[in-house]
């Protein structure tokens, strides 16, 4: 569905969503890096529970919330993936630890 | 020029308050108000409709917080009627959290005085243990250093902002008219009716209540009034939203229905400047994570400042001019707890001239001491 105006070509790292490993450009935003690989959507609203996908790319608008190596609502485009990067959608509202 | 039977100035928690009170009555009012740069503290305070803390030294402004929050039910359920928002509010008591003995013992002593100076009619806040406290906080670990809390049955929370935007839509529904950015500049008399002037226009109506905030300083001696308020800066921080939930108000702590939890808040003495500052929203944070450990590591996504409007003891002050009588003043901190009052009794007293009960404690010449001998 989204396809990338100009291949960067270079380093590709490879990071895991929902236990899925995606090989994705080195220099992409987390939310570029999922959107370019067809993920789906990336998190559900605390509300109302409506699946939702990045939206403004620049941090304003926190549609693209997801937990990054167990650090849950981290911004997805204001984060660079990395080799290894564990992510998972972020579900509704952050729980606590025990 | 507009002409109505009641100008109210400002269209904050007060004035909004007693206007939609007014028109309720039938009662055809006109809201003046500011502008986005104007101060406005219904749009940055905390949410809570709180009277175990209100009363010190004024025992009418004990009782007079207490009844608007026995009047909060059905004021909130009126509002949801006229303006269909649901403005969430909980009244099912509030905790102050006690973080050392020596909060504790402060606590004791200022509940002895409030019950003494409250004499046969009572008060109801008392202390409370710590596993008492964990009871009435099932979702949240109570933290080790919390030395008991203050429980006052009549205190609870609602949303602040949806407060604001029902009372607007309620006014506005039952055809209140609104204006924005205009700011009153003059209050005078021609003879007949009081005459508001504004940047642009001109108002007139045979009443005009002034319920601006700080603008009222300005405009109270116009009408021979005095209200001497002052600012106070309280710093507030939101945090992402959170499964958790927290249904009583904890004073200083308090989540909102959409999951967000909201730290609050500091006394400082900075006079108008609402900024942010770095050491205090720290310690505000800390007084949190020490009541709560559980909510360290969890992430801050607001944190603003905004300026109380405070009487000299930070009672409310509601008063008729003597010498232009149809003038009126209004103004408290506390206005959200205050809303219901200010709807019912305040709306009702400027609507038919029927005064509350020993309403008197209520005017500012409280404050005109007479110079010793
Ligand atoms: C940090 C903080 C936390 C708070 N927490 C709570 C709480 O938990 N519970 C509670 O009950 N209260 C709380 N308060 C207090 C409450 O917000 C205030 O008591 C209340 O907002 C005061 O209402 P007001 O209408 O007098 O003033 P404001 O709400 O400030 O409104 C004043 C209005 O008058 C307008 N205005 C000013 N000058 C003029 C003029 N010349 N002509 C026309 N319009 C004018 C302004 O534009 C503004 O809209 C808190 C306040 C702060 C700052
Ligand atoms: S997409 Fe808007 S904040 Fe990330």
């Amino acid at each position: 569905m989204f396809r990338r105006l100009h291949d960067a070509g270079g380093q590709s790292v490879t990071i895991d969503f929902e236990g899925d490993a995606l090989q994705v450009g080195a220099q992409e935003t987390v939310a570029a890096a999922l959107m370019a690989a067809g993920a789906g959507h990336s998190r559900t609203t605390p509300v109302s529970g409506a699946p939702r996908l990045p939206f403004c790319m620049m941090g304003v608008c926190f549609d693209c919330l997801v937990e990054i190596d167990g650090v849950p609502n981290k911004q997805a485009c204001m984060e660079t993936v990395r080799e290894g990067m564990k992510i998972r959608r972020q579900d509704g509202k952050r729980r606590l630890d025990p | 020029m507009h002409s109505a039977d009641v100008i109210v100035v400002g269209g904050g928690s007060f004035g909004a308050a007693v206007a939609y009170g007014l028109v309720r009555q039938g009662v055809d009012t006109v809201i003046l108000d500011g502008s986005d740069d104007s101060l406005r503290a219904a749009r940055g305070n905390f949410g809570l409709v709180w009277v175990q803390s209100k009363g010190m030294g004024l025992q009418r402004y004990a009782d007079w917080s207490r009844e608007s929050s026995h009047l909060w039910t059905d004021f909130a359920d009126d509002l949801q009627d006229s303006a269909g928002i649901h403005v969430n509010y909980q009244n099912g008591g509030g905790l102050n959290l006690l973080l050392s003995e020596e909060e504790r013992e402060n606590c004791r002593r200022s509940i002895d005085i409030m019950r003494q100076q409250a004499g046969p009619d009572g008060y109801d806040a008392e202390i409370i243990e710590r596993d008492e406290v964990q009871k009435m906080v099932p979702g949240l670990r109570v933290g080790d250093e919390v030395a008991g809390a203050s429980f006052g049955p009549h205190d609870g929370h609602a949303n602040p902002l949806r407060l604001l935007r029902a009372l607007h839509c309620g006014f506005e529904h039952r055809g209140g008219r609104y204006f924005a950015q205009n700011e009153v500049v003059s209050i005078t008399h021609d003879g007949s009716a009081f005459v508001a002037q504004t940047a642009n226009d001109r108002f007139v109506a045979p009443k005009i209540v002034i319920a601006c905030g700080h603008g009222i300083t300005k405009l109270a001696p116009m009408v021979g009034l005095n209200a001497p308020i002052r600012p106070q800066r309280g710093q507030v921080l939101v945090t992402e939203r959170i499964e958790t939930t927290v249904e009583m108000a904890l004073g200083s702590i308090r989540q909102t229905d959409e999951g967000g939890f909201m730290f609050g808040n500091s006394e400082e003495e900075v006079g108008f400047n609402d900024g942010t500052t770095l050491p205090i929203a720290g310690n505000i944070a800390a007084r949190a994570v020490k009541a709560f450990p559980q909510l360290s590591g969890v992430r801050l996504v607001r944190n603003w400042g905004c300026i109380r409007v405070l009487t000299p003891d930070k009672c409310a002050i509601y008063d008729e001019s003597e010498t232009m009588p149809g003038a009126y003043v209004a103004t408290s901190h506390s206005g959200v707890t205050l809303a219901a009052v200010n709807a019912h009794h305040v709306a009702n007293w400027v609507a038919t001239g029927d005064t509350p009960p020993d309403f008197d404690h209520f005017s500012a010449r409280r404050f005109d001491v007479p110079a010793a001998a």
